[in-house]
């Protein structure tokens, strides 16, 4: 049974799977920042700074 | 008293001490939205795309094909969540990341819900919400309606449950155009009708392993024999329904001649599965037969792209 004070000891094996997790999910959150900034622009089109001052 | 709390809070600590810590690599998590099926998905759907000859910005057709992919990915993370006591007892499944143990089955379930909302939610944001509720309702087909429920309780399971990888085309339709027209409905149909012949080719191999996750699909249920005739049904149904999109006018000379030659290649192997029901030249056969089956459609959608999206579009009449 767990020693619930020991803090968690994680193997070199498991560190490496941690930080490429981590990597990945970075990844993805970046990607995403990414596209919703490109289909913001694609849908506000060519027209967006031409508006009757 | 104190006993039973003490080895509560043991309980409690232990799992707390665990909680959250991951054993999966990234390459399990991508497992999990069966990749194979996910370019299946993305191959259809974009054919569904380029023979609607959208007219909506690449991007947000980009995006769209990447949401139906993701969405379609998810569908396979939480199948592979339910399912994984009956990936655990067959060879084709084992390996699976759940029952490998590399996976928990929390994680997996997180994972494709979290996927499935976001999916749905991008694609009504930056498409339109007919595309992002038919994709939630194929995601629900096939979790719902075919993991959950027939997938276990009718040989049926996989005639009814094709519906779900049919649809992609026509999300993608209704994503670029905002609605669903024929072509679409045509390329679903195609897909619906080839799934019979595909999987109970496959069914008619591995019906070991199915009987032994107690899985009713038909070889185990209505035996080989009968398997072997509808077999042939569906085909003989599926191939001139290969030409539908020919008679519809966006199916072009190169269709024509693929969707012939492949029709005319389905019907000979199964009039072969149909014929041959002893010992290894019936497996041979089936096995042939499902390989076929993934050429014949993979060939159908790759020339309507050909067609529609290189411009190599010839019409059969006039």
């Amino acid at each position: 049974m767990a020693d619930p004070k020991a803090p968690l000891r994680l193997t070199s094996e498991e560190q490496k799977r941690r930080r490429k997790r981590s990597l990945a999910l970075a990844l993805t959150l970046g990607v995403l920042v990414l596209l919703f900034y490109v289909v913001t622009i694609a849908k506000l089109g060519p027209d967006v700074l031409q508006r009757p001052m | 008293m104190s006993t039973m709390s003490n080895s509560l809070a043991d309980n409690h600590t232990e799992s707390f001490a665990t909680a959250g810590l991951s054993q999966g690599d990234v390459s399990d998590f991508f497992a999990l939205l069966k990749p194979r099926v996910m370019f299946l998905v993305v191959f259809t759907a974009l054919v569904g795309m380029v023979v609607s000859h959208p007219n909506v910005h690449p991007v947000v057709a980009f995006v769209s094909l990447l949401m139906i992919a993701v969405g379609g990915g998810a569908s396979g993370c939480l199948n592979m969540w339910w399912d994984a006591d009956i990936d655990a007892v067959m060879t084709r499944t084992a390996k699976r990341p759940i029952p490998a143990g590399k996976i928990e089955p929390g994680e997996a379930l997180a994972f494709g819900v979290t996927l499935s909302a976001g999916s749905v939610i991008i694609l009504g944001l930056v498409s339109n919400w007919l595309a992002a509720g038919l994709l939630a309702f194929t995601i629900f087909f096939y979790v719902i309606v075919y993991s959950m429920w027939l997938k276990r309780s009718t040989p049926q399971n996989i005639v009814i449950g094709g519906a779900a990888g049919a649809l992609p085309p026509v999300v993608a339709q209704a994503a670029v155009t905002g609605h669903v027209a024929w072509d679409s409905i045509v390329l679903f149909a195609i897909i619906f009708m080839w799934t019979p012949p595909h999987f109970w080719a496959l069914a008619l191999v591995k019906s070991g392993d199915y009987q032994r996750a107690g899985i009713p699909m038909m070889p185990n249920v209505a035996g080989p024999d009968s398997t072997r005739t509808q077999i042939l049904v569906y085909t003989v149904l599926l191939a001139p329904l290969g030409l539908a999109p020919v008679a519809l006018g966006f199916g072009g000379l190169a269709y024509a001649v693929i969707a012939v030659i492949g029709g005319l290649g389905m019907l000979a192997l199964a009039l072969q599965v149909y014929r041959l029901r002893q010992g290894e030249p019936a497996m041979k056969v089936a096995q042939q037969l499902f390989a076929f089956s993934i050429l014949y459609l993979f060939l159908l959608f790759a020339t309507l792209l050909a067609e529609h999206g290189l411009g190599f579009f010839r019409p059969v009449f006039g």
